[in-house]
């Protein structure tokens, strides 16, 4: 079974527009939304949702008021300064170690499970999706991503698939790290301008260290072409190939208004077409 | 007064808004907050004064005095430590440094010890005072590394913090105690879906907000119609132009070749003074 990651560092490069094309192009696989904070991949794919989990990711402190003594232990024992003065625990704050419950020596503290989201399992044109909602605001989302992934391996063994192509999160943090575990080929999508160019490069350096083969893609090639060229270079004297380079057209932003994926939407367009050469080079690598 | 820029879907203009009002402002001081891919000082490039490395504590053991009873093991919540009848096995980047294996380690064979996980960068840029951080690569926790860049707010200036991406807790810790929020998103399904998202967000910690629109004209109405649903003000519109686009692809911030759109971004801020009360 071989996984498929997309990713890019800088957010709003087009991952999830690849993604969803390449999702409609493939055969046999299993589609993961890894953005489980900003998931989109479902605008594009209309899922079927046929199986939802709970996602309990982190515990959080609760006082019993009774036992309490406001001796301040827990307070000044807590590391994020989730305990104020008047003994209150601020959720946004609390990252449920279980420190406070540990040095009460009332037994005051309790610690329990939330739910921080959600996981599904979804049925789609494309075959099935694993995919996840992370409460708004809420932490762990690398736990979540994780649980996604195991999700996808389960039922490409199932279903007996040969590919898993995941759509990453932005950044470079904990869940893209979840992201990449044990993938195979990541696909860093970029764009010809110098945050695109910065943060390409944090992208690359993070699939180098987990030994992750790497490709790119410029997206809106021609917004720039002599900071494309500088992408271009780069990969060349880093010996990574540039898979695909897509031009600039409002038919993408259509398509995504439209709910469809852009090879479906248009695809006679020059987007479409090097989306499918690009798909080709990632695939057969 | 603090003021965050968020927007729950990456790559709408976020950075774009928090470094041009910034450049229309006096006695201004800009945090960027995405140090997991930081690029305000791409647009500024700013005279870099002073250097900080940001450090975590993680636990070490003593192999010594550890019997290996397993307490740390199974208090942690994040799996940093594994603990076999041998020797006990520490994984740093899971660590979030709570400090409860070695209150909890009954042989007190546990200490904890610093380790880096970025850098936070001081510097200037006309009347713009720039901080900004710097997760290291391979690194999963930014948290620590925007702490440290948000201890160098200064209270007597307007502060601008530019967010990361997302809806979770990198966003969370970034916009935490701001007093007001501008949520820049693009006119698209995308845009706002992960738009109420954050809205979501901000309800929840109580941080009143407006929109920005970005690349005005694209997509379609359903933004808007959101907006005036919710009312929820926009505050501004920013149209897709090329050469707005253009600029930002060469790294140069388009105030600077449109100075018509500094006033613009006063009165943004004026509109938000008038808002928060300050």
């Amino acid at each position: 079974m071989k996984q498929i990651a997309v990713i890019s560092g800088k957010g709003g490069t087009g991952k999830t527009t690849i993604t969803a094309s390449f999702a409609a192009l493939a055969h046999d696989i299993v589609i993961v939304d890894c953005d489980v904070d900003a998931a989109t991949l479902h605008l594009l794919l209309h899922p079927q949702i046929v199986e939802t989990q709970e996602f309990r990711g982190s515990k959080l402190a609760a006082l019993d008021e009774a036992k309490c003594v406001k001796c301040g232990l827990c307070r000044d024992s807590c590391r994020f300064e989730a305990i104020n003065d008047v003994f209150e625990v601020d959720p946004v704050l609390c990252e449920g170690c279980g420190v406070c419950a540990v040095v009460c020596l009332m037994g005051a503290m309790s610690f329990n499970e939330r739910i921080s989201g959600y996981a599904f399992i979804s049925k789609t044109m494309y075959g099935t999706m694993s995919h996840a909602r992370l409460n708004p605001g809420e932490a762990n989302s690398g736990k979540l991503v994780t649980l996604v992934r195991h999700n996808a391996r389960q039922i490409a063994e199932k279903e007996n698939r040969k590919l898993i192509l995941i759509d990453g999160p932005p950044g470079i943090g904990c869940p893209v790290i979840a992201s990449l575990s044990g993938v195979d080929v990541g696909l860093v999508v970029t764009e010809p301008t110098m945050s695109g160019i910065h943060d390409f490069k944090r992208a690359l350096q993070l699939l180098n260290h987990f030994h992750v083969l790497p490709f790119v893609c410029i997206n809106m090639y021609d917004i720039n072409r002599k900071n494309a060229e500088r992408i271009v270079k780069f990969c060349e004297k880093n010996g990574v190939e540039v898979a695909g380079k897509i031009p600039f057209d409002p038919l993408v932003t259509e398509a995504m208004v439209a709910g469809k994926t852009v090879v479906e939407y248009s695809p006679e367009s020059e987007v479409s077409r090097e989306i499918v050469k690009l798909w080709d080079r990632v695939f057969h690598n | 007064m603090i003021l965050s820029i968020a927007s729950g879907k990456g790559g709408t203009g976020k950075t774009t808004v928090a470094v041009n009002l910034a450049l229309s402002l006096k006695d201004v001081q800009l945090l960027d907050c995405d140090v997991e891919e930081p690029n305000v000082h791409l647009l500024l490039k700013p005279k870099i004064n002073e250097e900080k490395p940001v450090y975590v504590s993680t636990p070490r053991v003593n192999e010594e005095i550890c019997d290996h009873c397993g307490k740390c093991a199974e208090f942690c919540e994040y799996n940093a430590l594994f603990v076999s009848p041998q020797k006990v096995l520490i994984f740093p980047e899971l660590c979030h440094s709570c400090g409860g294996c070695a209150i909890v380690c009954p042989k007190h064979a546990i200490i904890e010890e610093k380790r880096q996980i970025g850098t936070i960068k001081m510097g200037v840029a006309g009347s713009v005072e720039l901080v900004y951080g710097e997760l290291s690569v391979s690194e999963p926790m930014p948290g620590p590394v925007i702490k440290a860049v948000k201890t160098q707010i200064k209270g007597n200036k307007t502060v601008i913090i530019d967010s990361p991406p997302g809806t979770s807790c990198p966003v969370i810790e970034s916009v935490y105690k701001s007093d007001y929020c501008v949520l820049v998103a693009e006119p698209t399904p995308f845009g706002l879906h992960d738009l109420k998202i954050m809205v979501e967000v901000l309800d929840k910690i109580k941080i009143p907000f407006g929109v920005v629109i970005n690349r005005a004209g694209i997509g379609d109405k359903k933004l808007y119609e959101y907006c005036e649903d919710k009312e929820t003000p926009i505050l501004l519109e920013i149209p897709f132009q090329r050469r707005i686009a253009e600029l930002y692809s060469q790294g140069i911030p388009f105030t600077l070749e449109m100075p018509e759109w500094k006033e613009r971004f006063q009165l943004l801020l004026k509109e938000i003074e008038r808002r928060v009360g300050k």
